[in-house]
């Protein structure tokens, strides 16, 4: 599944997620930062697989579990959507 | 335009449901280059804007709106012989008929007013909504007002449960079983009158809008916002603003539809599929409109000035993600003051 993060969608450094839209704010560790910068600079599932694989010491078949549950959780918040 | 303008403002209760004066008189003092005399409008002796001279200078209490307009009408030139009042700003939507009725009166003694005809307000009462939602090609939930207890199981048969109870001027409850709605009718009833309104309860996010159109159409202003904090009364004590379009074309359509003039506030849900729906049109400024001010649009100054004949350009931006939390404070208060509010009817 890849996805597209909403443009207003704001991100701080912390790791603090602000949904403009809905008012909605969350806090992400660095991997979820990790992630959301590649999802804004319009990275495939694949290439962030990969992306993840060469920077953390964990399985491939680990990170895609992990990848698509924080991509569920983004849709379930209105953060982004399926491209 | 006078180089310091008298303002009247009622809804000073600053409480756990409060009423916006106080917020409208933050906005007006932060109307720059101009100097404003606050004058405060009560009913109640323990209004907390009474007791905070920093934001009213002067207060005077007013007969409830159940007294009738000839008594308010009294009361409000007794006010102006003193205080040479150039505008009024009521804040009570059970007050706002009554000011309306008396807008040319007051026009013709040099008082101004910003507030909508008595159609646009008769046309939005909470009863009406479907009415309203047709008319203006508007989404709105299924509203029906019930008159009576013994109406209650045939208006309960057109619903399923969950149903909103709501009564005509404040408060709504959920209710779950014929039980509750029963209860819910009774309180209400007791408190607001008839009739009662049941809503159909619509599952989603609430967003509300604060805005204002010039009655031309034209929206002079408007800054959505979701609640963060919800008091046990459903009153915001926190809250964000948001960059969401669809809750500003909402109500640019409403205002361009049916020309409202002066403040109101929609409150809308958006369901699952992303329609959103009115639930409610508050025929004014709501507690929260500071927050709006603060983000860039200072809608009450803008009324005081459209009113004064001024050309307002409306407001093209806010900032989005500015919040408000609400704090409580005890105020201390000499007994002298109290005694003044109480036996003179002024402070």
């Amino acid at each position: 599944m890849n996805l597209r993060l909403k443009n207003n969608i704001a991100v701080s450094d912390s790791g603090f997620v602000f949904n403009p839209s809905t008012g909605d704010s969350f806090s992400i560790n660095p991997v979820g930062i990790d992630i959301i910068q590649l999802l804004r600079a319009s990275k495939s599932e694949q290439d962030i697989i990969e992306d993840l694989s060469d920077r953390y010491d964990a399985d491939t078949q680990t990170i895609e579990k992990d990848l698509y549950d924080f991509f569920t959780l983004l849709l379930q918040h209105q953060l982004a959507e399926k491209a | 335009m006078k180089s310091e303008l008298v303002i009247a403002v009622s809804g000073l209760n600053n409480t756990d449901n409060p009423g916006p004066g106080i917020p409208v008189i933050r906005a007006l003092r932060d109307w720059k280059g101009k100097k404003v005399r606050i004058i405060g409008l009560s009913y109640d002796h323990l209004e907390p804007g009474l007791y905070l001279p920093e934001w009213v200078d002067k207060s005077y209490q007013v007969p409830y709106p159940s007294a009738g307009s000839d008594n308010l009408m009294l009361r409000l030139k007794y006010i102006h012989s003193i205080e040479r009042l150039d505008f009024i700003f009521p804040n009570f939507d059970a007050e706002l008929f009554s000011y309306m009725k008396m807008a040319p009166e007051l026009q013709s003694m040099g008082i101004h007013t910003f507030l909508p005809g008595l159609d646009q307000f008769e046309e939005r009462h909470k009863y009406r909504l479907p009415e309203f939602g047709e008319k203006y090609q508007l989404a709105v939930p299924k509203s029906l007002s019930v008159n009576s207890l013994a109406d209650v199981p045939a208006a309960l048969s057109q619903f399923e449960f969950p149903v909103v109870v709501k009564g005509k001027f404040y408060e709504a409850y959920i209710a779950y079983s014929m039980d509750q709605v029963q209860n819910y009718f009774h309180k209400i009833q007791a408190k607001w009158g008839l009739p009662v309104i049941f809503q159909q309860f619509i599952q989603g996010n609430e967003y509300n809008v604060v805005a204002m159109g010039d009655g031309k159409g034209n929206t002079i202003g408007a800054v959505p916002m979701r609640k963060q904090y919800i008091t046990d009364k459903g009153k915001a004590w926190a809250g964000i603003t948001l960059d969401e379009p669809a809750l500003i074309e909402m109500t640019r359509k409403l205002i361009a539809a049916n020309h409202w003039r002066g403040g109101m506030e929609l409150e809308l849900i958006k369901d699952r599929n992303g329609q959103l729906y009115i639930v409610e049109i508050n025929p004014r400024f709501p507690a929260w409109v500071y927050l709006a001010v603060a983000a860039g649009q200072n809608m009450p100054a803008a009324a005081v000035k459209l009113a004064l004949g001024e050309d307002v350009p409306p407001f093209e931006s806010y900032e989005v993600g500015k919040m408000f939390v609400r704090y409580s404070w005890d105020n201390i208060v000499n007994l002298s003051d109290f005694e003044k509010i109480s036996t003179l009817g002024e402070l």
